[in-house]
């Protein structure tokens, strides 16, 4: 079968995950969706001929959902939710989003039909990249010698994240501490 | 509720072995990221899942005796530093900021393609500690917020 | 083209649950849906029929097979990090809201400091 029917395939099993993992009642069947959308998009970019990433979508898809999983599977939690019918603001903006779907289809013909790049930049990447740099991964020679400034914000972008999280997480004073440790 | 916090003797002891087989398959991911897929961010991943596996499997404090938590917080940083080093480096040495001044070596062998290695080499740690920060702090609130272990 | 309008839709539901659900972890898990169909789009642009995986190997020569576009490529990974980074912020600010007001509802959630 050629990849288009494959990947049409992926991208139904994915929408089916994605409306299940939104409206499932149950808190940790929606997190356990919305892995299963990570892992078929992982399979998507193995088809697409990106094991790179392949490899990082798939890792990463995992550690967020051990990170969700133990951080609101709590005993107190209800899910309250609970509505019978769809109220006029649900009515209006899946009309809205609908009606952009549908004016969103001239817009998709007038690009270059799946399957032909323009590919004008990435012509001098692939046929100087060995060369020039002497790896023979081209994809970590753009993003490490091309684009080394674009890693390096990255890297301070994950630096803050990891910033914010310990900030917000902080234990407001030793006292607690204190308590724990008599015990 | 059990004597000594963690899983069964079952999961210890396959922890026990499995662990440093885990770490070696994220340090030949990095070291190989410019001749096969990779590279220093997967590599960076499989290592912090490592640590998680043992905080998993043994609890909190014995991983404050297995490695020195502090120093692992710092070097998150650090790493991020001595990339901004290298950067500088390339100024006064050859071109402009992070420019290729190692020397790049034939081609498919280990040791080729200049800065590229040792730019993933550091990449690959920081991810490493930066997520193994994240999930150290949310065991600690988890702890302090009056849940049991 | 039927490829592009599907990964389109994906991103609309991502849309959806943003606008319309009211719990916390539900937004958490629509932004990273809507992370995931952007990354989608974009490699999508970059595939080439036939073509293969932009990395060299020791026995062939270097034009011998056609190549994917790996711009994109290299982009996406960057973005996919970011990604991560957000989500941990995300629950990070969602278990700090719940110990403080005892529920994940937005509409409950009235009080800013404290």
């Amino acid at each position: 079968m050629p990849t288009e029917t494959w990947l049409i395939f992926i991208l139904g099993f994915m929408l089916v995950g994605s409306v299940a993992a939104l409206e499932i009642k149950d808190l940790l069947s929606a997190i356990i969706a919305v892995g299963i959308v990570g892992l078929g998009l992982s399979m998507a970019f193995l088809l697409l001929q990106a094991p790179d990433l392949a490899i990082v979508q798939f890792l990463f898809e995992i550690f967020a959902i051990v990170i969700m999983v133990r951080a609101f599977m709590k005993p107190g939690y209800h899910f309250s939710d609970t509505k019978s019918k769809p109220t006029g603001r649900t009515i209006i903006v899946m009309a809205v989003l609908v009606a952009i779907f549908i004016l969103s289809i001239n817009v998709f013909k007038a690009l270059p039909p799946f399957g032909e790049p323009l590919m004008t930049t990435s012509q001098h990447y692939l046929e100087n990249a060995a060369r020039e740099t002497g790896s023979a991964n081209i994809v970590a020679s753009i993003v490490l010698d091309y684009r080394g400034y674009d890693t390096l914000g990255e890297a301070t972008v994950l630096f803050v994240a990891v910033l914010g999280t310990l900030t917000i997480l902080r234990v407001k004073s030793n006292k607690k501490k204190e308590e724990e440790s008599e015990k | 509720m059990k004597q000594e916090p963690g899983l069964t003797l079952i999961a210890k002891t396959v922890t026990r072995v499995s662990v440093w087989l885990i770490i070696l398959y994220g340090i030949y991911i990095i070291l190989h990221g410019h001749l096969s897929p990779g590279g220093g961010f997967a590599g960076g991943v499989v290592i912090a899942l490592a640590f998680l596996n043992v905080m998993l499997t043994y609890g909190r404090e014995t991983v404050t005796h297995w490695v020195n938590v502090e120093f692992l917080h710092d070097l998150e940083p650090a790493c991020g530093a001595i990339y901004m080093a290298i950067g500088i480096l390339g100024i006064s040495i050859s071109g402009g900021f992070l420019a290729n001044f190692l020397s790049k070596g034939t081609l498919f062998n280990l040791l080729s393609s200049g800065n590229i290695l040792l730019l993933n080499i550091i990449i690959g740690i920081k991810v490493a500690m930066g997520l193994f920060t994240v999930v150290w702090t949310l065991a600690i609130f988890h702890i302090n917020e009056g849940g049991e272990k | 083209m039927i490829v592009y309008l599907l990964c389109f839709a994906l991103l609309l539901v991502g849309i959806y649950g943003l606008l319309v659900k009211r719990d916390l972890v539900r937004l958490i898990i629509a932004s990273g849906i809507t992370g995931y169909a952007t990354n989608l789009m974009l490699v999508l642009f970059g595939y080439k029929r036939g073509a293969i995986y932009p990395i060299l190997e020791e026995g062939k020569a270097v034009g011998e097979r056609i190549m994917v576009d790996p711009l994109p490529q290299a982009l996406v990974l960057t973005s996919i990090v970011i990604e991560l980074g957000i989500t941990a912020m995300l629950v990070a600010l969602a278990i700090r809201l719940f110990e403080k007001n005892k529920t994940f509802d937005i509409t409950k959630i009235k009080r800013l400091s404290g």
